[in-house]
């Protein structure tokens, strides 16, 4: 039976990078062994991978906040990371865009609160055109917050569960957690892959964390998943779309923005939808209308543009306003639940804060003086150079000079990569995480039989 | 960071080694124009038609009948025999100057810098995504284009992309077409679905199809949801009459035709483009806006046949030849607009002193099917000629007007309008 100090239950990016840093910590002298258990066949592969990749500075966050505290630490300490492992990140800023007098009256107030959560940034500016001369007729006026950034949440997820594994983590993949049987000494989790045996249990499982919770005997909380649709545009529409443009939020959460990606597209979204299934990604033809709707306020040029994919994500959203993060010493427990809108940014800062937990709890969690040295990631991000533009890297390789996805111009040798690399894909979506892959305009019309070769082994 | 490696200096740089690049590039070479070197993406030449399994390609051009690999061989290789440079594996991704790219090739990252550029990246169909289609997102969800590279691979139904039972959304050419191909793969197709009254191909090929292939055409009907987790497992249509909303099962759908062309190298160069087909405009001689750049094949008529894009190229050639050898374009135009029943026209601009447009034609999309059109040309409000074609418009194929029918246009006189009456 697998036997080790901690498991992390949930391999979305809150429980890669709990798994990370505990991996990263010593009791006694003697390295953390820690279990990364996964239901699926591959980490960051529910919610973590449908959002809106958004690095917040939390400047809207509830002062006082749990949540507050751990997005602003968590941005601090996920761009720093970001700097060391190549996760890409462009910090474009964000014009937050008042449509109503309403709204434009309260923008002195959000600027208040940024200060309150420690953000002191923020910026009023009379026109917004002069920040996003696309937006449509009718915007008052705004407020500039020049610290959000984009993200790539895949990297992220990645470098994380990599980072983790190089420090002696145990990757558990399709193991699904069922019951958890607390003993005196240990935890033994029954799973689908088999058991775990445990002395701590980290509860990271994102839409399951209050089942997770239930397993320990708790009864805090009830997930009640908050769907999220959006729609990606063309690349053709990124050059209008200079920062990320974000509405007034309201009492109904952060509200639709458009916003550019990482990758070089522009995406309009989320919507907001409480679900009874916790599965149901679909997206909706309601949805889209409402989009649709709201986007062609927003910027009505974005809608003559051609849309790239749509999708959506599952916020774990519960009856607490806050995060539900909580130690339960006596049976060796913690709790990351209810982690729904801002769980990327913060993610290394709930990492901390369940080794500060375990550790306010009589169990030693030193900083290890010998972590290896962080991975570098492939770059996915368009704000960067990628391999088919680098002349030193097809010189040397040419395999990176031999584009297989057009509209993303992602290379053989990156694919070839991913493949070989320490968490490898299980599928064409994993594959398109790890490379982009296939998720560009024509959506494998041009490249997808070469795509699919190459993943299973048989590209020529 | 240096942006290449070496440079290249052809006299003209075709992008897209399709049937109307390939030609283009063998007519410049019969011309005695060079060097020309062709850019194609992929690893083999040929365009479309190198996948494209079953017969049909070639009339018009070649004047015979051959099947899609055959064509495309048969062109790559005349290219290559007059003497163009065809690299394969070469991506132009950027531009770099007025006629010089960006290209990412095995053999490094190339800057090219051409005395004319002809533009051939094609069409291509749009996703599901770009139809807007809402559901799930399981495997299982293909366009013809990526069926049949799927197919004419020979990977065994690949890797369960193609299942057993299919959808087939849309009924033009191209999706008899996906019809074939699927059997091929030992798929059957259980519906096709239309949104017109009457199927896009019906004169062509329904009929036979039908009565060859037993496959029922579900018309007026759009599908509206995709169901499935991990794979297809269900379609649902929603009649555009009623609104009645029926569950078809199967594991495979096949989005055809809703056709966009690959302009993404045009947009990027600022070339102006046509609304209607968001191909760039040009005049007969397949000059695009932007001087020395020329344009031809699918990219310009989302889509035609493989020939009628080898004819377009062979015509750009002789422009292409005239502009390399000083001669200017003149200055006067008159556009060219799409009318009722069309969705758009091409050659978008007319120049007094031009030749007439490839194979003395104008091509226009029809929006709806008329077994008996009459066409009329406006211009400025006047019109100048009204005639009864003895070919159907049907939506999902080119509708081709003669050149004869424009020949009194004036400049001066304000746009041109091609309508249905
Ligand atoms: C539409 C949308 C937009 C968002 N935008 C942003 C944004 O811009 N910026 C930002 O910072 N955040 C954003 N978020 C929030 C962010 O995506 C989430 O907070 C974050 O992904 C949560 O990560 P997680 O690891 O807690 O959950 P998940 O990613 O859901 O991971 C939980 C994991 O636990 C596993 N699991 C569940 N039950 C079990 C079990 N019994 N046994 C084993 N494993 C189990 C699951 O398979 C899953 O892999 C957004 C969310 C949505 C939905
Ligand atoms: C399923 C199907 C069945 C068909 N059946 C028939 C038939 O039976 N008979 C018939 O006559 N026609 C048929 N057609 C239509 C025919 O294939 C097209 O008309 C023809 O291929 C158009 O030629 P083209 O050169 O314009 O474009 P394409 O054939 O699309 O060629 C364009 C080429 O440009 C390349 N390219 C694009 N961008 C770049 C770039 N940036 N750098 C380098 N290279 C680039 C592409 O890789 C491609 O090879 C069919 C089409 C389909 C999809």
């Amino acid at each position: 039976m697998i036997d080790v100090d901690v498991a992390v239950i949930g391999g979305g990016v809150v429980g890669c990078a709990v798994a990370r840093e505990l991996a990263g910590r010593q009791t006694d002298g003697r390295p953390v062994a820690v279990a990364l258990v996964e239901a699926r066949g591959d980490v960051g592969d529910v919610t973590s991978k449908a959002n809106t990749a958004i690095l917040h500075t939390g400047f809207d966050a509830a002062p006082g906040s749990l949540e507050s505290t751990m997005v602003s630490r968590g941005y601090d300490l996920l761009s720093a990371y970001a700097g060391d492992t190549g996760i890409p990140v462009e910090a474009t800023g964000a014009l937050l865009v008042a449509w109503t007098e309403e709204e434009l009256s309260t923008l002195p107030a959000l600027r208040d609160k940024a200060a309150r959560n420690g953000y002191a940034d923020a910026v009023p500016v009379n026109s917004a055109y002069d920040h996003v001369p696309a937006l449509g007729p009718g915007a008052l006026g705004g407020l500039l917050i020049p610290g959000e950034s984009i993200i790539c949440p895949w990297t992220t997820t990645l470098a994380y569960a990599t980072d983790a594994l190089a420090r002696g983590a145990r990757l558990l993949l399709n193991h699904r957690v069922t019951s958890a049987d607390v003993g005196a000494d240990a935890t033994v989790l029954s799973t689908t892959g088999g058991d775990v045996r445990t002395r701590w249990v980290v509860n990271a499982a994102g839409l399951g964390s209050d089942r997770v919770d239930a397993m320990f005997g708790h009864r805090r909380f009830t997930v009640v998943p908050r769907r999220g649709e959006l729609l990606v545009f063309d690349k053709l529409a990124r050059a209008s779309v200079p920062r990320i443009v974000l509405p007034v939020p309201s009492a109904k959460g952060k509200g639709v923005l458009v916003s550019p990606t990482i990758f070089g597209n522009v995406m309009l979204g989320p919507t907001s939808e409480d679900l009874a299934d916790r599965h149901d990604t679909s997206t909706s033809a309601e949805g889209y209308a409402f989009l649709l709707a709201k986007g062609g306020v927003i910027m009505p040029g974005l809608m003559a543009e051609e849309v790239t994919a749509s999708y959506a994500g599952l916020r774990a959203a519960t009856e607490h306003a806050d995060y539900v993060v909580d130690v339960d010493p006596a049976q060796r427990y913690v709790v990351l639940g209810g982690i729904r809108s801002t769980g990327l940014t913060a993610s290394m800062a709930l990492a901390e804060r369940a080794c500060d937990l375990i550790e306010g709890s009589g169990h030693r969690l030193d900083l290890r003086p010998d972590v290896p040295a962080p991975p570098r990631m492939p770059n996915l991000g368009e704000a960067f150079p990628r391999p088919y533009e680098r002349v030193d890297l097809i010189e040397h390789d040419p395999d990176y000079g031999t584009i297989v996805c057009f509209c993303e111009r992602v290379t053989r040798g990156e694919i070839r990569d991913a493949l070989r690399s320490p968490i490898p894909p299980v599928d064409l979506d994993g594959l398109r995480r790890r490379t982009r892959a296939v998720m560009g305009r024509c959506q494998g019309f041009a490249c997808g039989a070469e795509v699919d070769a190459l993943l299973r082994g048989e590209g020529a | 960071m240096t942006s290449h490696r070496d440079v290249l200096r052809p006299a003209v740089a075709v992008v897209g080694g399709g049937p109307a690049g390939l030609a283009a590039a063998t007519a410049l070479r019969q011309l005695g124009i060079g060097p020309v070197l062709v850019l194609e993406r992929q690893r083999a030449a040929g365009g479309v038609p190198r996948t494209s399994g079953h017969i049909g390609y070639g009339v018009r051009d070649l004047r015979r009948v051959m099947t899609g690999p055959q064509y495309a061989e048969r062109i790559v290789q005349q290219a290559r025999d007059w003497g163009s440079d065809v690299r394969t594996g070469a991506m132009a991704t950027h531009w770099a100057g007025d006629r010089a790219l960006l290209v990412t090739s095995p053999a490094g990252r190339l800057l090219v810098e051409a005395e004319a550029v002809v533009l051939a990246t094609g069409a291509r169909e749009r996703s599901r995504s770009a139809r807007m289609i809402p559901g799930d997102r399981p495997s299982g969800v293909l366009t013809t284009g990526l069926l049949q590279d799927l197919v004419h691979g020979r990977h065994e139904r690949a890797g369960g992309l193609i299942g057993l039972r299919a959808v087939v959304v849309g009924a033009e050419l191209v999706s008899w077409s996906a019809v074939l191909t699927l059997r091929e793969a030992g798929c059957a197709t259980v519906a096709m679905t239309t949104l017109h009254e009457r199927p896009e191909s019906y004169a062509a090929f329904s009929v036979p199809g039908r009565t060859m292939l037993r496959v029922p055409v579900v018309r007026r009907t759009r599908v509206t949801r995709i169901v499935g987790k991990e794979r297809v497992e269900a379609v649902e249509f929603t009649h555009e009459g009623t609104g009645q909303k029926v569950m078809i099962e199967c594991d495979t759908v096949v989005f055809t035709g809703d056709w966009i062309p690959d302009n993404e190298l045009a947009r990027m160069r600022g070339l102006d483009l046509d609304p209607g087909s968001l191909s760039p405009v040009v005049d007969t001689a397949l000059r695009t806006s932007a001087e020395g750049v020329f344009a031809a094949g699918n990219l310009l008529h989302p889509v035609d046949t493989a020939d009628v894009a080898a004819l377009d190229g062979r015509h750009a050639a002789a422009q292409v030849a005239s502009w390399l050898g000083g001669a200017t374009r003149p200055a006067d135009a008159v556009l060219v607009r799409a009318g009722a029943g069309f969705a758009w026209v091409a050659p978008g601009v007319i120049r007094p002193g031009d030749p007439a447009p490839p194979r003395g034609r104008l091509l226009l999309w029809p929006t709806g099917h008329r077994a008996v059109p009459r066409v009329s040309v406006r211009q400025g409000g006047r019109l100048l000629a009204r005639r009864v074609l003895p070919w159907p418009a049907s939506p999902g194929r080119v509708f081709r007007v003669p050149w004869s029918l424009v020949s009194a246009v004036r400049p001066g006189d304000g746009d041109v309008i091609i309508g249905l009456d």
